[in-house]
C-alpha cells in the first residue's frame, strides 16, 4: 500500500538499468511474516542502501537475493526475485551458482580460520576459476587490490585471516566476495563492528566498487546511507515504505514516516 | 547521591545503596559466600585427588609383587633318550614332550634332594613347587636349538605361585634367627633330636609379645643345622626338642653344622599352602643361590593360564586391540556421519526429533543391555561365533555410538554460524561447507568425544560377558574372527581366581589397562593439538 513505483531513475548520473527486481516478495519465519509484499527495483552499478529500524525486514530481504534464507530451517519465501530477467527461485536455478554471482559481506567480519591467501582463493577454487597456481595468484592479488588490502597483507599472505584487525578482516571478506567475480554484492551492516577509521576505509571501497558492481547495503547509520548510496529504500515492519534517490529521501521524502525516521523522531 | 535508583528503600540509618551500613553488611555476606564456595570447590578437588592417590597407591603396592617372579636356576642334562625318544628329532614333537622335560627336571631335583625320594609325599611336595607347564620355555628353546641335545644347559624355571608368594613374604611370613651357643645335637629316638645349649629365651626374644612361643609353639618354628631341618616340638630353658623334617645327603651328617638358625613362621602349617617341608627345601635352594628373582615379562608375553605363575595378558591385550579396532572402524565413522547429517542437513521435524531423543536416551542405557542386544542379533540372528573380537567390537560400537554422535553434534553446534554463512555466501555447497570448514573446526571436539567413547569401550566388561568373551583363551588372536578375551574381562576372571597369587596379578593387569587408557588419551591430546585452530568468534 505504501509501496511506490519510482520507475527508472533518470536524474542521478551513473545510475543504469535495473539489476534486481522483486515482485510481491514476502518472507515468513515459521509463519511469522518478516517481509511483506515488497516490490522494488535495484539499479546496477550503484549502491542501494536499505534503512529502517531493527527487525524491519531489511536483512531478511537482503538474504533473499542470494537465497541464503534457504539455509534457515523455517523460512518460507513467496513472490519473485528477478536478476537480469531470471527468477532466481525458479527450480532450474542452482543456489550455489547464484551465490557465486551474488556475493555477500556479513555484519561481523567472518574470515575463514585459514591463511589470508586461502580466504580469498577458496571461492575461485571451489568454482574452478583458476586453471593454474599462477592464475590463482593473479586472482587473489587482484581481489585483494580491489579490496584495498593488498599493500597491507602482500608480505604475509600465509598468516591466518583472523589475525588481521577488524577493519582488515572485513576488507578481506570483501576481497573474498569479489574474488569469484560476482555481479552483485550484498552488504549486511558491514561497518557496524568497526571503528570510524575502518568504516571510512570501507565506505571509500564501496564507492570504488560501485563502478563495477551492483551493491545492496543494509545499514543503521543514516550518515553512511547518505554518504555512500545513490538510492535508499526505507523499510518499516516488513514493508517497503519508500525507495528513491538518496538525495530525495534525505531531503524531501514522500512519506512522513520516512521523514520522522531520518530525523530521529522514531526508530 | 540523592537518588535511590528506584531501588526499594532499605531499613537502617545510613541507607545509601553502596556505602551504607546495610550495604557493607551485604557486601561482607557476598564476599563470605564467595569464599565459602571457593573453599567447597577446593575441598571437592582435594577429595577427588586424594581418592585417586589412594586408589593408585593401593593398586601399585598390590601390583608391585606381580612385576617380578622367582625362578629356579637349574642345570639340566638334555638327554636325548628322554626328550626325543623316537630319534626323529622333530622339533614339534620335542616341544610338545612336556613329560620328558618334566622328567629331566624331577631327576635333577632328586639328585639335589635325595631325601625327597625316600617317601612319596615328600617327592610330591618337592615336585609341587614347580608347575608342570613351567618347562614349556625349556622345551621351546631346545626344539629351536636341536644342537643343545645331549649337552648340559642352565635354565630358569618358574616356581609355583605358593613358593613365589612365600619367597615374597606374601604367605607364610617368616623371619630368620641365627642361633648361637649350641653345644650338641643329640639323637634321642626315631626322628627325635635334642639341641642343647640353646634355651627358649633365645627364641622368645624375637617375639617378646608372644610368650607362648617358648612353651608350646602356636607358630611353626623350624630349626636348621646346615642342610638338615627340624621342626621345633618343645623348648626348655636349656634345650630344644626337635623332630627331623629333612636331612641332607646322608644320615651321618646329622650333627651340629653351620649355619645354625631358626626360621620362625607366623602361621602354622595347616593355615598355609606351603608345607614346612617345602619351606625347608626352598630355603636350601635359596641358600645355594638357585632361586633368582626376575622381571615378570610373562605378564605381557604369555597367554592366560589356570596357573597364576604361568599366566599372562598377551591374548587379552591382543584381543582388546582387535576389539577396539573393530569398534573404532564401526562406530567412529557412523557416529560422526550421523551427527553431521542430523546437525547440518536434516530438516528439523518430528521424525528427527524422535531420533534425537532416542540417541540421547540410548547413551544412558546400561551396557549389559547392549550385550543382550549383541547376543540376540549377532549371535542368534546372524549366527556369528561367540567370543570373537568382531562381535565384541560391534557390540561396543553400538554402545558408544550415542556418545560419539552426541559429542560430535555438540562440537558441530559450537562452530559459529558465521563460518557456515561465509562459505555458503561465496557459493560453497552444503557438503563443501561441512567438509571444508565446519568439520575441521569441530574436529577437536569430535575427536575428544570419540576418544571418550573408545576409552569407555576399552573398560567395558558386562556386555562382553554376554557374548562369551569370557572364554579361556590360550592363543594370542591375530584376526578379529578368532576367539579372544579382553583386558577388563581378564581382570574380572583373575580377580575371581581362588589362588592368592591372582591378587597381585589382577592389580598388575589393572595397571596395564590404565596404561592403555593413558596411551589413548595421549593420542587424543596429540590429535587435538594438531587440529586445533583459531577462529574469530
Amino acid at each position: 500500500m505504501m509501496n511506490r513505483e519510482t520507475g527508472p531513475v533518470e536524474t542521478d548520473a551513473g545510475l543504469q538499468s535495473e539489476k534486481i527486481e522483486t515482485r510481491n516478495l514476502s518472507v515468513y519465519y515459521d509463519n511469522t511474516p518478516a517481509v511483506t509484499d515488497v516490490s522494488v527495483q535495484i539499479p546496477d552499478r550503484a549502491v542501494t542502501a536499505l534503512i529502517g529500524a531493527s527487525g524491519c525486514g531489511k536483512t531478511s530481504f537482503l538474504r533473499c537475493i542470494n537465497r541464503m534464507n534457504d539455509t534457515v530451517p523455517d523460512a518460507r519465501v513467496s513472490g519473485e526475485i528477478i536478476i537480469d530477467g531470471t527468477d532466481i527461485n525458479a527450480p532450474d536455478v542452482n543456489p550455489v551458482t547464484l551465490r557465486s554471482r551474488v556475493g555477500m559481506v556479513f555484519q561481523k567480519p567472518n574470515p575463514f580460520p585459514k591463511t589470508i591467501y586461502m580466504n580469498v582463493a577458496y571461492g575461485p577454487k571451489i568454482h574452478g576459476l583458476a586453471a593454474t597456481p599462477a592464475e590463482m595468484d593473479a586472482i587473489v592479488e587482484n581481489a585483494l587490490q580491489r579490496a584495498g588490502l593488498w599493500s597491507e597483507v602482500k608480505d604475509r599472505l600465509d598468516q591466518p585471516g583472523p589475525s588481521l584487525s577488524g577493519g582488515q578482516q572485513q576488507r578481506l571478506c570483501i576481497a573474498r566476495a569479489i574474488a569469484v567475480s560476482p555481479e552483485i554484492i550484498l552488504m549486511d551492516e558491514p561497518c557496524s563492528a568497526l571503528d570510524p577509521i575502518a568504516t571510512a576505509r570501507i565506505e571509500e571501497l564501496m564507492d570504488e566498487l560501485r563502478q563495477r558492481y551492483c551493491i545492496v547495503l543494509v545499514t543503521h547509520s543514516m550518515q553512511q546511507a547518505a554518504r555512500v548510496s545513490q538510492k535508499t529504500a526505507f523499510f518499516n515492519l516488513g514493508k517497503l515504505v519508500e525507495i528513491g534517490d538518496t538525495e530525495t529521501i534525505f531531503t524531501n521524502p514522500l512519506e512522513q514516516m520516512t521523514q520522522d525516521y531520518i530525523t530521529g523522531r522514531f526508530g | 547521591m540523592s537518588k535511590q535508583y528506584n531501588k526499594p528503600a532499605m531499613a537502617g540509618i545510613d541507607d545509601s545503596p553502596f556505602t551504607g551500613a546495610n550495604a557493607l553488611k551485604r557486601l561482607k555476606r557476598r564476599q563470605a559466600a564467595e569464599r565459602r564456595f571457593q573453599a567447597y570447590s577446593a575441598t571437592a578437588i582435594g577429595l577427588a585427588v586424594l581418592a585417586l592417590i589412594v586408589l593408585f597407591s593401593s593398586i601399585i603396592s598390590q601390583a608391585q609383587s606381580a612385576f617380578s617372579k622367582h625362578y629356579l636356576r637349574i642345570d639340566l642334562p638334555l638327554e636325548r633318550r628322554i626328550i626325543a625318544p623316537d630319534a626323529t628329532l622333530d622339533p614339534v614333537r620335542i616341544e610338545s614332550n612336556i613329560s620328558g622335560f618334566n622328567k629331566l627336571v624331577k631327576d635333577r631335583l632328586i639328585l639335589l634332594f635325595p631325601d625327597a625320594a625316600s617317601a612319596t609325599p615328600k617327592t610330591r611336595a618337592l615336585f609341587a613347587m614347580l608347575p608342570r607347564l613351567g618347562v614349556l620355555p625349556v622345551a621351546r628353546k631346545t626344539a629351536a636349538n636341536l644342537d643343545m641335545l645331549g649337552t648340559r644347559q642352565t635354565f630358569d624355571i618358574v616356581v609355583s605361585d605358593d613358593a613365589d608368594l612365600f619367597l615374597k613374604q606374601k604367605i607364610g611370613r617368616h623371619q630368620r634367627l641365627e642361633l648361637s651357643g649350641a653345644t650338641s645335637l643329640q639323637h634321642r629316638s626315631g626322628p627325635n633330636y635334642t639341641l642343647t645349649g640353646i634355651g627358649r629365651g633365645q627364641l622368645a626374644t624375637s617375639y617378646p609379645a608372644t610368650p607362648r612361643v617358648a612353651g608350646q609353639p602356636a607358630r611353626d618354628i623350624l630349626v636348621r643345622s646346615g642342610q638338615n631341618w627340624f621342626t621345633l616340638v618343645a623348648a626348655s630353658e636349656t634345650g630344644l626338642d626337635l623332630k627331623t623334617l629333612t636331612i641332607g645327603a646322608s644320615a651321618e651328617d646329622l650333627r651340629l653344622a653351620e649355619p645354625l638358625e631358626a626360621l620362625i613362621l607366623e602361621t602354622v602349617e595347616t593355615d598355609r599352602n606351603i608345607s614346612n617341608y617345602q619351606i625347608a627345601l626352598l630355603t636350601n635352594l635359596q641358600d645355594q643361590g638357585r632361586i633368582i628373582r626376575k622381571f615378570n615379562f610373562d605378564l605381557l608375553s604369555r597367554s592366560d593360564s589356570t596357573y597364576p605363575e604361568l599366566a599372562g595378558a598377551a591374548a587379552a591385550i591382543a584381543g582388546s586391540i582387535l576389539t577396539m579396532l573393530v569398534t573404532a572402524i564401526f562406530a567412529i565413522p557412523i557416529g560422526i556421519l550421523a551427527a553431521i547429517y542430523l546437525e547440518e542437513f536434516a530438516r528439523k521435524n518430528w521424525l528427527t526429533g524422535i531420533i534425537q531423543v532416542n540417541i540421547n536416551n540410548l547413551a544412558a542405557v546400561p551396557s549389559i543391555i547392549f550385550g543382550l542386544l549383541g547376543a540376540a542379533i549377532f549371535l542368534n540372528i546372524f549366527n556369528m561365533p561367540r567370543s570373537i573380537p568382531l562381535v565384541g567390537g560391534l557390540v561396543l560400537g553400538l554402545l558408544i555410538l550415542p556418545t560419539i554422535i552426541m559429542a560430535s553434534q555438540a562440537a558441530l553446534q559450537a562452530v559459529p554460524q558465521s563460518v557456515r554463512n561465509a562459505a555458503l555466501g561465496i557459493g560453497a555447497t552444503r557438503a563443501q561447507t561441512v567438509f571444508h570448514h565446519t568439520l575441521p573446526l569441530a574436529a577437536p571436539g569430535i575427536i575428544t568425544g570419540a576418544i571418550i567413547g573408545m576409552a569407555r569401550a576399552l573398560g567395558e566388561t558386562a556386555p562382553l560377558l554376554l557374548i562369551g568373551m569370557v572364554a579361556f583363551v590360550n592363543e594370542v588372536p591375530t584376526s578379529p574372527d578368532q576367539e579372544a578375551t579382553v583386558l577388563p574381562v581378564l581382570i574380572f576372571k583373575w580377580f575371581s581366581g581362588a589362588e592368592r597369587a591372582w591378587e597381585p596379578m589382577t592389580s598388575a593387569l589393572v595397571l596395564v589397562l590404565v596404561g592403555f587408557l593413558i596411551i589413548i588419551n595421549l593420542i587424543a591430546v596429540a590429535v587435538r593439538l594438531k587440529f586445533d585452530r583459531r577462529w574469530s568468534p
